[in-house]
Parts: C-alpha cells; sequence; structure tokens
C-alpha cells in the first residue's frame, strides 16, 4: 500500500531539520498562499488553510505493506524530529 | 444423537455452540474472504441453518467445525454470486478444500513469526490496533469475538444505537482502508500490543464491574464476556504471565461481585460485605492461576494487582487482612506503574498495616500532585482514616471536602453517611 506521512513540526520551530529521505521539504507556512476558487472567482489568501500547533514541513510517500510497517517509519521521522508528529494517510488505489 | 431431539435441546445446543465458537468462525471467515461484513453476515447465516438443520439431523460432533464450514461455503456461494474478486474466490475455495473431514485446519498461514497461530487471537490483536480510538476497539471485539449484537453493545455503553453503529462501521472501514494488518503482531510489537489487548479486556470487565444497578443486566454481562475472553487469551498465550495475571484478576474481584451492592442497589465497603457470599471456587482459581503466573518470575502490574485482590479474597475475616502485605504489593506496583492512584492506595494500606497516622502522613505527601486534582478519593481516604484515628471532627471536614467532588451518586451517598456518622458520633 502506499501511504503518504506527513512530517509536522512545532509553530515555533524554524525549518531547517526535517530533510533527509523525504519525498518532498516544505518551506514554512509563512510562505503559503491559499487558494480558494468559487463562481468564477479566485480567492487568494495569506498563509497555510489552517493554522495549529503544528504545521505540515515535509512529505514522505513511502510504499508499506501494512499500517504497522508505514507506523515504523513514521516513527523513524518523529525521533529525526525529536518526537514531531507524523500523520499517516493512505492513499486511495 | 440423532433426530428426534426436542426443539429446547437443539435450542439450547445452539446458544452453547454460539457462545463458543462464535468469534472462532468470524475469525476464520474474516481470514479467508478478508471481509469482516461478510463474515459476520456468514457466520450470522451459519448459526440461523445450524437451528434447523442440527433439529433434523440431530447436533454434529464438533459443532465449530460445521458451523465454519458451512459460514465458509456460505461465504463462497455470495463470492460467485457477485462474481467479485476473483482471486479472494479462489483462496476461499483452497481453503474450503485443505480443511480436512473433522474440521480440524491445517495450518498453511504462516505470516505471523509470533509462532502463535489462531484466528481469534489475529481477530483480537486486530481489534485491539493502536490506530483505532479504543471506544472502537471495545465494540469491535464485542461484536465480532463475543458475538454481542449491535443494540446489546449500544446498551451497555449508554450511547444511541445508531452512533454505536456508526463507531462499528467506522472501525471495519478503518482497518480496511488504512491497511491494518490481520494478524498477531511480530515479535518486536508483540509485547506492547498484548499490553493493549490487556488493556482492552480489563475496561470492558470495569465497565461492567461499574454496574451496580439490577436494571443494568447487559453492562454487568460485561464482566462474564470480559473473563470469557481472557480465558480465550490465557488458552493461546499460555505462558503470558500477565495474561494469566490478567484474569487472575477479573476472577478475584469477580467472585466478590454479588456483595459489592445491598439489596437496594447501595455499595458496601470491603470490610462490611458478606464473605459468606463470595463465590469460593472463582476465588481459589484466581488465586491459582496467579500462583502459575507468579512462577513464570517474570512480575507486572496485572499479576500484582491481582496479588492484591488475592490478599483481600483470601483474609477469612475484614480484620485478618494482611495490610503489610498489601502496602508492599503497591509499593512494587508503583516501582511498575508510577502513579499518584497507586500511592493513595499505598497510604491508605500503610494506614492499615501501622495505624491511621502512618498513613495520613503519606496522604498529605499527595496534597500537590495534580493527577489527584479535583480526585475525591484524596479527601475521602484522608477522611477514612481520621475516622479510624478517632478524629471524627476532622474526618467530617474531609467527607465534605470529598462530597464537593464526588460524581457518582451511590459514593455520593456511601460518603454522606459516612459524613453523618462522624458529625452524631
Amino acid at each position: 500500500m502506499k501511504y503518504v506521512l506527513f512530517v509536522c513540526l512545532p509553530e515555533s520551530d524554524e525549518v531547517t531539520r526535517p530533510g533527509e529521505g523525504l519525498t518532498a521539504r516544505l518551506r514554512p507556512p509563512d510562505d503559503a498562499t491559499t487558494v480558494r476558487a468559487r463562481d468564477d472567482e479566485v480567492l487568494l489568501s495569506d498563509g497555510p488553510f489552517a493554522r495549529g500547533e503544528e504545521y505540515v514541513a515535509g512529505l514522505d510517500l513511502v510504499e508499506a505493506a501494512d499500517l504497522d510497517e508505514a507506523v515504523a517509519l513514521a516513527a523513524r521521522h518523529s525521533a529525526a524530529l525529536g518526537g514531531g508528529p507524523v500523520e499517516v494517510r493512505p492513499v486511495w488505489d | 444423537m440423532k433426530g428426534g431431539e426436542n426443539t429446547n435441546a437443539v435450542e439450547e445446543a445452539v446458544a452453547a455452540a454460539f457462545r463458543a465458537e462464535w468469534g472462532q468462525v468470524v475469525a476464520t471467515l474474516i481470514r479467508v474472504t478478508g471481509d469482516w461484513d461478510l463474515a459476520e453476515e456468514c457466520a450470522q447465516d451459519a448459526f440461523a441453518q445450524a437451528l434447523d438443520r442440527w433439529r433434523r439431523d440431530g447436533v454434529p460432533r464438533r459443532p465449530g467445525a460445521w458451523l465454519t464450514t458451512t459460514a465458509r461455503n456460505r461465504a463462497l456461494d455470495v463470492l460467485r454470486r457477485e462474481a467479485v474478486g476473483a482471486a479472494k474466490l479462489r483462496e476461499v475455495a483452497v481453503t474450503a478444500r485443505e480443511e480436512p473431514s473433522d474440521g480440524r485446519e491445517t495450518d498453511t498461514d504462516d505470516t505471523d513469526d509470533s509462532g502463535v497461530r489462531d484466528d481469534r487471537l489475529r481477530l483480537l490483536f486486530t481489534c485491539c490496533h493502536p490506530a483505532l480510538p479504543i471506544e472502537a476497539r471495545v465494540a469491535l471485539t464485542l461484536r465480532t469475538l463475543a458475538g454481542l449484537t449491535t443494540p446489546e453493545i449500544a446498551r451497555a455503553f449508554l450511547v444511541p444505537e445508531a452512533t454505536m453503529a456508526q463507531r462499528l462501521v467506522r472501525a471495519k472501514r478503518k482497518i480496511r482502508n488504512a491497511g491494518i494488518p490481520y494478524r498477531v503482531p511480530p515479535a518486536h510489537l508483540l509485547p506492547e500490543r498484548t499490553t493493549g489487548v490487556l488493556g482492552v479486556i480489563y475496561l470492558l470487565f470495569n465497565e461492567g464491574y461499574a454496574a451496580t444497578s439490577g436494571a443494568d443486566r447487559v453492562r454487568a454481562n460485561l464482566c462474564g464476556e470480559a473473563i470469557r475472553l481472557a480465558r480465550v487469551l490465557a488458552d493461546l498465550m499460555p505462558d503470558e504471565p500477565e495474561v494469566l495475571g490478567l484474569l487472575a484478576l477479573l476472577l478475584l474481584h469477580d467472585a466478590r461481585r454479588a456483595t459489592r451492592v445491598d439489596a437496594a442497589g447501595e455499595p458496601v465497603s470491603l470490610e462490611d460485605q458478606d464473605r459468606s457470599l463470595w463465590d469460593r471456587a472463582e476465588a481459589e482459581e484466581g488465586a491459582g492461576l496467579l500462583e502459575t503466573a507468579l512462577r513464570g518470575g517474570r512480575p507486572g502490574p496485572y499479576q500484582v494487582q491481582a496479588a492484591i485482590a488475592a490478599c483481600h479474597t483470601t483474609a477469612a475475616t475484614a480484620g485478618a487482612t494482611d495490610w503489610a502485605d498489601i502496602a508492599g504489593l503497591y509499593g512494587e506496583l508503583e516501582r511498575l506503574v508510577p502513579s499518584a492512584v497507586v500511592r493513595l492506595n499505598r497510604a491508605f494500606a500503610v494506614g492499615m498495616a501501622e495505624g491511621p497516622d502512618a498513613g495520613l502522613a503519606l496522604v498529605a505527601e499527595l496534597a500537590d500532585e495534580d493527577e489527584l486534582a479535583g480526585y475525591h478519593l484524596l479527601p475521602a481516604t484522608r477522611a477514612d482514616l481520621l475516622r479510624r484515628g478517632g478524629r471524627p471532627r476532622e474526618a467530617a471536614t474531609a467527607y465534605e471536602r470529598a462530597l464537593e467532588l464526588v460524581e457518582n451518586e451511590a459514593e455520593r451517598r456511601f460518603l454522606e453517611k459516612r459524613l453523618a456518622e462522624c458529625r452524631s458520633g
């Protein structure tokens, strides 16, 4: 199965750390632009679509036999970030 | 036994088979079809057929094997009719052929490297997977392994039926979509996951144990279900001392269940319970299992808690309770699972063993513990020790404080009774 691991950091952390082995490293949420298109109108807003205590700092697309294996990969990222959360989400087949 | 059996006997046989075999049938069907809903449906169908067929042909020698084969054939039919998942169909057909005539399965599935292979165990570990919310783990275990219906589980947990149905649907969907494996976890995950399974069974038991009124029959039955699941687990993992420890703990608690409340449904404290009404056989079984577990030389929280329960249950009178022993065991428990609640229990045991003042000194040390902030048993324990130490006025003040915090109505009445005694005496 394919899973995406959303590798997160606390909002206060300046991102330089997550990187090793990630499919994509993301710049901080301050550099984000959120887009919504409605009735021919495109609305832009500065920043991420949701502000939380943590933000997604990187993505990893992985192939794993099952959730246990995906969790083991996520745990490795989490450990590298000193315990930052990693969300594991299966990809539609 | 052949034909001509009366209807009641067959109904009883089916009911007995349901209790004994439901989990096994569902568990096997999930393994061979990979489809939780289909597995439940086919198991249900097999039990319905049993009622009919056993009446006509007699109860088979191995009801479990008969039911599994019937359910599996049904699954085969359904899959054939739907003509979906051709590979799945082949798999079911192959496993059906591999099954020897006596219904004993040859073990062809080698996906587990833990060396334990039983479908019920796979099912239990999957239902209790930590990626599922705890309420879903409990509900799914009751539905698939214990065979409780969704309305029964809803009643037991005091939630609307639709909520419970939704909870079960969601859990099954997550198992499928997130790829939660149907297996006994490999060795490196096994200790942690086993602890998780034990936690679910213990929670189940406590839900039942908390049910006090007679109208609460479904909830009270949870104790029986938890014990049954613990027995299955102990059967399948006989070398795990904590598994035996949990079963011992549940039996030792359950042996006292009948006397925990009086005829009016009011709670009765341990020292006032009528010990002649305790279930001796159950208590002895628990104590025996605990001994076996302790011989394993790997103590754990359930074994220690069972040892504490055994101290209470084997004491001939409340006065004969070995409180020094209990205090020592709480010390051991505190070492294994540091917690302020355990320290509070130890403080009480020390108070009973060495005198109220010794206990009160330990309770005083807990005053600033965040874990106990707002916990009514902190002032209630203090109150009880003061009362025993012959300081009724201070005890009354502590009882008043406990009454500000208590939420359970029965416990409130118990504390009010104590408070009244302190004021009058």
